[in-house]
């Protein structure tokens, strides 16, 4: 089940030319608001038609400009879940989610139904109507009319960006749910590294119409070219980490490819894989084995890459094993500190300095 | 009743209320249709056709009475035509005078329908087709009854305005006692009649009667229909 995109239309002022392959999984369209990834989003639900390009999901071709296919959009089989919701206010929040097999004539899927009611967290809502809502409610809804569509490929456009911080944490564990349990292909828009960290499995990096990078999150958030587009205080790894311990102080120990990481307030239990986001400017590096610290937190690795820019600070990818962890440090202390690739070296990462939203399954 | 109005009063109240449902009904197809055309969608001559529409509003009545006359006369081309071929006439017929309510009501039909169409977010018409439902699905699913309150209260405008209308009617049918008096010419008829205040008065009351009644079942209809699709 993957999905292939390649587009080209030239709006007034901007121009699109986008090329990707997304696999299976979550891919997440990443790039500032006017990089162009609502527009790709749309060409692929075909509402927005492109000059040229060629769209395939799961096999299926739903644009092609060379063989003259534009399959109109109530036969594209997607679910797209817009930014606002977009819910029907004259229906009930079951009347929303029942929807898509009214207007196609077929018999309701009672079982599907129930299941999506039931990973949503809808049960409570069904006789409400829309306009009594709360907006992470609205967005759950929509995500559950959606996926009662029974689509090949889920288009989430920034789905959390008009909700605040709480909505935001309120609605995340059920996108991970999607992710884990539906076996759906997702195509979810974001300018917000953190949720990009958290849901994708691949990332596609636009800037100005164009793909920039493309490829696994933990590589691409890894690497060092690709972190200007982030910003760079936003700019970091994602390790994933075995938990092995809850200890009695309230930290919790992770045993990553680095050594170990001791993290306060992590749920889950022991066993289970989760994923930890490092911020580059969150880490220090040390080129001797630290001693007498009061961070917790230090990693082994080797140099993979440095890349400096025009400012004044370096961006430094640090290898252990398959994985990688990203620091930004001064150019100053780069040169003083001689700092080479292929070298031993030491990343501390203060325990406190491991921002919560960014723990995920 | 028709003893108190007397019978010519009666016929007239009576031919009003049909003109006017007629002229009501039928041109509701049109105004739905037109509304849509003007509020959706961009295509040459879309400001012609909007002061076609809207020219009723602005020309005395008695100059679109007369057009009409011009047009669907029975020796004119269009009326001829229309005679022949489907047996319709509308001179001097009661059918005329709705045909002239209608034209005078649609403007402020289409004006209030338009309104109801531009406050229709097009982003659910775009949900709707993600969900895979085609374009006249979509329309009868979620655009018709975004509109309705919009539809309602233009139909009711048109009711009103088609009771009410007396100048383009009395041009185009003129007001024959029982075939083409209508209320309002009645009213006319009876006032150059000395000493027939008495009759003026009740078919002036009639005529507030029925007009406060239309108003007040819109009103229920509509807080009733704005609820439902407001969705409280």
């Amino acid at each position: 089940m993957t999905v292939e995109v390649s587009l080209r239309h030239r709006f007034e002022g901007f121009a699109l030319d986008v090329d990707f392959t997304a696999p299976a999984g979550v891919t997440a369209l990443f790039g500032k608001s006017g990089a162009g990834k609502t527009c790709v989003v749309q060409a692929v639900a075909g509402l927005l038609r492109p000059e040229a390009g060629r769209i395939m999901v799961a096999g299926r071709c739903l644009f092609d400009s060379a063989q003259g296919i534009d399959l109109p959009v109530h036969r594209r089989r997607l679910g797209y879940v817009f930014q606002d919701a977009r819910l029907f206010p004259h229906m009930s929040v079951s009347g929303n989610l029942r929807y898509a097999a009214r207007v196609r004539g077929r018999a309701r899927d009672p079982r599907e139904e129930a299941r999506v009611v039931e990973m949503l967290g809808l049960g409570t809502l069904l006789e409400r109507r829309p306009a009594g809502l709360s907006g992470g409610e609205r967005q759950r809804v929509a995500i559950g009319r959606a996926l009662l569509a029974a689509p090949d490929l889920l288009l989430l456009d920034e789905p959390l960006a008009a909700l605040d911080e709480a909505r935001k944490a309120d609605i995340l564990p059920y996108l991970e749910r999607l992710r884990d349990d539906a076996g759906l292909p997702i195509l979810f828009v974001s300018h917000a590294v953190s949720e990009v960290a958290r849901l994708a499995t691949t990332v596609v990096v636009l800037q100005e119409g164009r793909v920039i990078k493309s490829g696994p999150t933990a590589e691409i958030l890894s690497d060092p070219e690709a972190a200007p587009a982030f910003g760079v205080r936003h700019a970091g790894a994602v390790l994933r980490g075995r938990l092995v311990a809850h200890h009695e102080d309230g930290l919790s120990e992770l045993q990553t490819c680095g050594g170990r990481l001791f993290l306060p307030g992590v749920g889950g239990a022991v066993g289970d894989i989760l994923r930890v986001r490092i911020r580059a400017q969150d880490v220090i590096l040390s080129r001797a084995a630290p001693e007498g610290l009061s961070a917790l937190n230090i990693l082994k690795g080797r140099i993979a890459s440095i890349r400096s820019g025009t400012g004044p600070g370096v961006m430094v990818r640090i290898a252990c094993d398959e994985e990688h962890v990203l620091a930004r440090v001064t150019r100053r202390s780069a040169e003083a500190m001689a700092l080479a690739e292929g070298d031993e070296i030491h990343a501390i990462v203060k325990s406190v300095s491991v921002a919560q939203g960014d723990i995920g399954g | 009743m028709s003893g108190w109005l007397g019978a010519e009063g009666w016929a007239a109240v009576q031919l009003s209320l049909k003109v006017s449902v007629w002229a009501t009904l039928l041109s509701l197809p049109f105004g739905i249709a037109v509304a849509w055309l003007l509020a959706r969608k961009s295509f040459a001559g879309k400001q012609v056709l909007n002061g076609i529409v809207h020219l009723p509003l602005i020309l005395p009545p008695v100059v679109t009475g007369y057009l009409l006359l011009l047009m669907l006369g029975r020796r004119a081309p269009v009326g001829a035509f229309l005679e022949e071929t489907f047996g319709l006439v509308f001179a001097f017929r009661w059918t005329g005078a709705a045909l002239a309510a209608a034209v005078m009501a649609f403007p402020l039909m289409v004006r209030a329908i338009r309104l109801a169409y531009e406050a229709v977010d097009p982003g659910l018409e775009e949900a709707a087709a993600t969900l895979g439902a085609p374009r006249w699905r979509v329309f009868l699913t979620v655009t018709l009854p975004l509109i309705l309150p919009g539809i309602l209260t233009g139909a009711v405008l048109a009711f009103a305005k088609a009771m009410g209308e007396f100048g383009a009617t009395i041009t185009f049918v003129s007001a024959i006692p029982g075939r083409t008096q209508t209320l309002p010419s009645a009213i006319y008829g009876v006032l150059q009649v000395p000493g027939a205040e008495a009759q003026a008065m009740r078919l002036v009351i009639v005529s507030i009667a029925v007009a406060m009644g239309a108003l007040v079942v819109s009103e229920i209809l509509a807080r009733r229909v704005s609820k439902r699709v407001a969705g409280q």
